[in-house]
């Protein structure tokens, strides 16, 4: 069982952390490029002096910097991967879901729910050189929001009573009226222009990954599942 | 026409493999994302943006 586990989710994880380089390296990395250019002092967004084209032509490939991105891309992806298709396996055991690949898509959606878009809420995709609060409060943010809305994901598809859902909506909140670390005062040389092409370009390029790891994951433990001669809930 | 013999499998044949595929995923992520060793920051410091994790 361990090595269906393992086999599906390196493969679905692997291949998802390919795409989500390519498109990283698309679509954000330009903008990342460009905010660097403000933390080093190269552009200036404020100030007298401060008659500079807000279009810079950033990208090219850098193969060292890029090559990383690859490799931790497939790293962070085959972890997801890892704990998406444990969940799969559980919820299929327990006789709470039928997984395929069409439900891997439903799946892969709740993941990006869960560890990008509600830490986002709080803490979206930050440019280097933007205000931010201390990073040991932040992380600790980031890890109880995870937490609470994956079981809020789990308890909203797999609950089956009024107890279950009002649980969930209890724990899709409650991060949000702790409410996040935010830094003292506001402060960087970005333009927040860029910052929030930065986050919604992150964000929508996490979707569309997470979407393509759902349906990879439901897709191979299916078959693993059939391959073993494995019934699955109807 | 095929006999099934297909069973579900326990929760129990799962429960072991599927917490130690977990934990395995949770150990990459926090490696990948989160430990801020100079070394693994600097080389994971474009993926950690890009996806969200806190950085910095």
């Amino acid at each position: 069982m361990l090595g269906r586990i393992l086999t599906s989710a390196v493969i679905a994880g692997f291949a998802a952390g390919l795409v989500a380089a390519l498109l990283q390296l698309v679509f954000v990395q330009p903008v990342l490029l460009h905010a660097e250019l403000y933390e080093g002092g190269e552009l200036i967004h404020f100030g007298a002096d401060s008659i500079v084209s807000a279009q810079q032509r950033t990208g090219g490939v850098d193969l060292l910097r890029d090559g990383l991105s690859v490799l931790f891309s497939a790293l962070v992806y085959v972890g997801y991967g890892l704990i998406l298709t444990a969940a799969m396996a559980m919820a299929s055991a327990r006789g709470l879901a039928r997984v395929d690949p069409r439900a891997g898509i439903v799946w892969g959606i709740a993941g990006w729910v869960t560890v990008q878009f509600a830490p986002a809420i709080g803490l979206p995709p930050e440019l280097p050189g933007v205000a931010a609060a201390d990073l040991a409060a932040r992380q600790a943010w980031w890890a109880g929001t995870v937490v609470s809305t994956g079981l809020a994901c789990a308890l909203l598809a797999l609950g089956r009573s009024w107890m279950a859902w009002g649980a969930a909506i209890v724990l899709f909140l409650l991060p949000h009226l702790i409410g996040a670390p935010q830094p003292e005062i506001y402060t960087g040389p970005t333009p927040p222009e860029l910052a929030g092409e930065f986050a919604a370009r992150a964000l929508g390029v996490g979707l569309a990954v997470w979407v393509c790891l759902g349906a990879l994951a439901g897709a191979l433990w299916s078959r693993e599942m059939r391959d073993a001669g494995i019934a699955q809930p109807a | 026409m095929t006999t099934t013999t297909a069973t579900r499998a326990s929760t129990a044949d799962v429960a072991l493999p599927a917490l130690f595929a977990s934990i395995l995923g949770l150990g990459l992520i926090v490696l990948a994302g989160h430990v801020q060793a100079d070394a693994l920051h600097d080389a994971a410091h474009d993926v950690r943006h890009a996806t969200g994790f806190p950085c910095h």
